[in-house]
């Protein structure tokens, strides 16, 4: 098998989830939240990645990653390399791709939480800031686990977005899905459907989990 | 029956400043609109001690608390905790809600379903250095009488329970003022009269103004303190729940305190000397022994008969103290909940309201003849 895809694999889709995390939580909080009139438009930008063909989006990062765009020229000038076909430039690619597979079940569990709860808080005394970190994460667990594993499985699923963006550097930008592709045009059958077989059995499992948790937390713990 | 009817005591309205103003008394002088259906518009001032609201859904109670927790912004007016200026139209302040040191229990209680007992009442006492913390949330879970409850979640502890946490967890910030929107609706009479019991061994020792709503009659008259009719928005009585509820003067007020048989009536005969009137309903033969007021004979008024001070024979009663009794024709029995309301045709339709077990031993039906009795006492005579 070819473990070195494999790691990678892992070792991006694992960045990804926790860069969502982070970035994903404030987001969702303002989709969740806000009053501001036009916030429909930043929803539909949010869950454009759904709907848009990895292609099309892994083109366009591929442009602005490049020289041509101011961030792609700053970057260029601090590193001297484009971002272009680097494991950066995929993590970069792979957060927009998996964008909404975080925002979405983080937002819906942030805005499942009873609003009595928030005004309970507020009225004893706790800010906005406070309230959500005190009552609004902790009552949201399964969305963020959720939003979470979504977006882990949908990185290692990748293929379109990384094929623009990445290419096809062993080591560097290489992805199960992509040595797949390569075994396959190969004629190598026996290792494609070991890598086949792998990423079928971690979908199923993380999606397993998913499904577990949100039925009840803790559901799919065999020990409580 | 001195009942105060503010008709004229709106937001907008110069109400003369009140005497003898307790220093933590509430003051709440606003104009709330909700769509163009709806406008709320009250000045009300609320001592330490209880206030009750009364008033049907939709009057507006949950409103008021609304505005006064900051959780709704009024159009006008001014709202105020003793020295503490919450809201202010004019002066533009609007105090955010986590500053207004307002304790607020909810309808569903909102107890934070991932911490235990102890650390739900413990919540707003982050900013005290954790001694003080622990300190004061021993003493008002012990005088609420929940120490044991400490530990568990509120999924594993009770309706009552629950409803102590809720309030422990309220007051143990030293609020200004104590909100209660319906908490104890759920509840059973006696497990309610002893947490309220609790609650005023509480407030004898902090004096704070507690504005309790509800809907129920019954809960009123348990209570027993000051109330204030709410109806449309509307403040439309406040006296003690004898005065505003018991003698009803006003027909919205009858309606609202539930009192399913309203009937035009005129005086027939006035007994000084046995304290009661003989009213004859309008268009029936049906005649009524009723409390003494002021009218002659030939007046017109209205007699209000709550269904459940209704009693329902099946046979000609006799030797009974109750002063009238009219016979009638059960038209029509409708099972509600665990009670049944029969319609009787008396010339005049009555509704009675029965249990399941009278239903069933006397086998009433529509078509059987049957009895009214109703006490003297229980005809409230209203102005026409």
């Amino acid at each position: 098998m070819d473990w070195q895809a494999f790691w990678l694999t892992i070792r991006l889709a694992s960045l990804v989830a926790a860069i969502l995390l982070v970035l994903g939580i404030p987001v969702a909080y303002w989709i969740t939240f806000s009053k501001w009139r036009w916030k429909f438009l930043a929803e539909a930008l949010v869950a454009l990645p759904v709907v848009m063909p990895p292609t099309v989006l892994g083109f366009y990062v591929l442009l602005a990653l490049g020289p041509r765009t101011p961030l792609g020229r700053l970057w260029m000038v601090m590193t001297g390399h484009t971002l272009a076909f680097t494991f950066t430039g995929l993590v970069i690619g792979s957060v927009l791709y998996s964008f909404p597979f975080a925002v979405q079940p983080f937002a819906a569990s942030f805005g499942a939480v009873d609003p009595a709860f928030l005004h309970a808080s507020a009225t004893l005394g706790v800010s906005k800031l406070r309230t959500f970190a005190r009552v609004i994460l902790p009552l949201s667990v399964s969305g963020l686990v959720t939003g979470v594993a979504l977006s882990f499985a949908h990185t290692m699923g990748e293929f379109g977005v990384v094929l623009m963006v990445g290419g096809n550097i062993p080591g560097v930008t290489r992805t199960m899905s992509i040595a797949i592709y390569d075994q396959v045009q190969a004629a190598d059958y026996a290792a494609a459907s070991h890598l086949a077989l792998v990423l079928l059995a971690i979908a199923f499992t993380i999606l397993s989990l998913v499904y577990g948790l949100n039925r009840r937390i803790w559901a799919i713990w065999p020990w409580k | 029956m001195a009942v105060e009817i503010n008709r004229e005591r709106t937001a907008d309205a110069e109400s003369p400043p009140l005497a003898h103003q307790a220093e933590n008394a509430a003051s709440v002088r606003i104009r709330k609109s909700l769509g163009v259906q709806f406008q709320l518009d009250v000045a009300m001032e609320a001592q330490p001690g209880i206030t009750i609201l009364f008033g049907a859904s939709g009057a507006g109670k949950s409103t008021l608390l609304n505005c006064v927790a900051g959780l709704t912004t009024p159009e006008l007016g001014r709202i105020t905790l003793g020295q503490k200026i919450l809201f202010d139209a004019e002066k533009n302040i609007n105090t955010p809600i986590h500053n207004r040191q307002v304790g607020y229990v909810f309808q569903t209680l909102a107890l934070f379903p991932h911490l235990t007992a102890e650390q739900n009442v413990q919540y707003g006492l982050s900013f005290h250095p954790k001694t003080e913390r622990a300190q004061r949330c021993r003493e008002v879970l012990e005088s609420f009488h929940i120490a044991h409850l400490a530990t568990r979640k509120p999924h594993e502890i009770s309706g009552g329970e629950r409803q102590r946490v809720a309030l422990a967890r309220s007051l143990v910030t030293d609020p200004l003022i104590l909100l209660l929107d319906e908490p104890l609706a759920a509840l059973d009479a006696s497990t309610k009269s002893r947490i309220i019991d609790d609650l005023r061994a509480w407030n004898e020792q902090h004096g704070i103004p507690i504005l309790y709503v509800t809907h129920s009659r019954e809960e009123v008259f348990a209570l027993g303190e000051r109330v204030l009719v709410l109806d449309r928005g509307r403040i439309l009585a406040d006296g003690t729940p004898h005065q505003v509820i018991r003698a009803p003067r006003q027909e919205t007020l009858a309606n609202l305190a539930g009192f399913e048989n309203v009937f035009d009536a005129h005086v027939t005969a006035v007994h000084e000397d046995r304290g009661t009137l003989t009213c004859r309903l309008e268009n029936s033969l049906v005649e009524l022994e009723t409390p003494l007021v002021q009218a002659e004979v030939g007046s017109a008024l209205r007699v209000a008969i709550s269904a459940g001070d209704i009693l329902l024979a099946a046979a000609p009663p006799q030797g009974l103290s109750a002063r009238n009794i009219v016979p009638g024709r059960i038209m029509l029995l409708e099972q509600r909940d665990v009670i049944v309301m029969a319609r009787i045709d008396c010339g005049v339709e009555m509704q009675v309201q029965l249990t399941l077990a009278a239903r069933d031993s006397l086998h009433l039906r529509p078509g059987k003849d049957v009895w009214l009795i109703v006490k003297t006492h229980s005809c409230h005579l209203l102005d026409r």
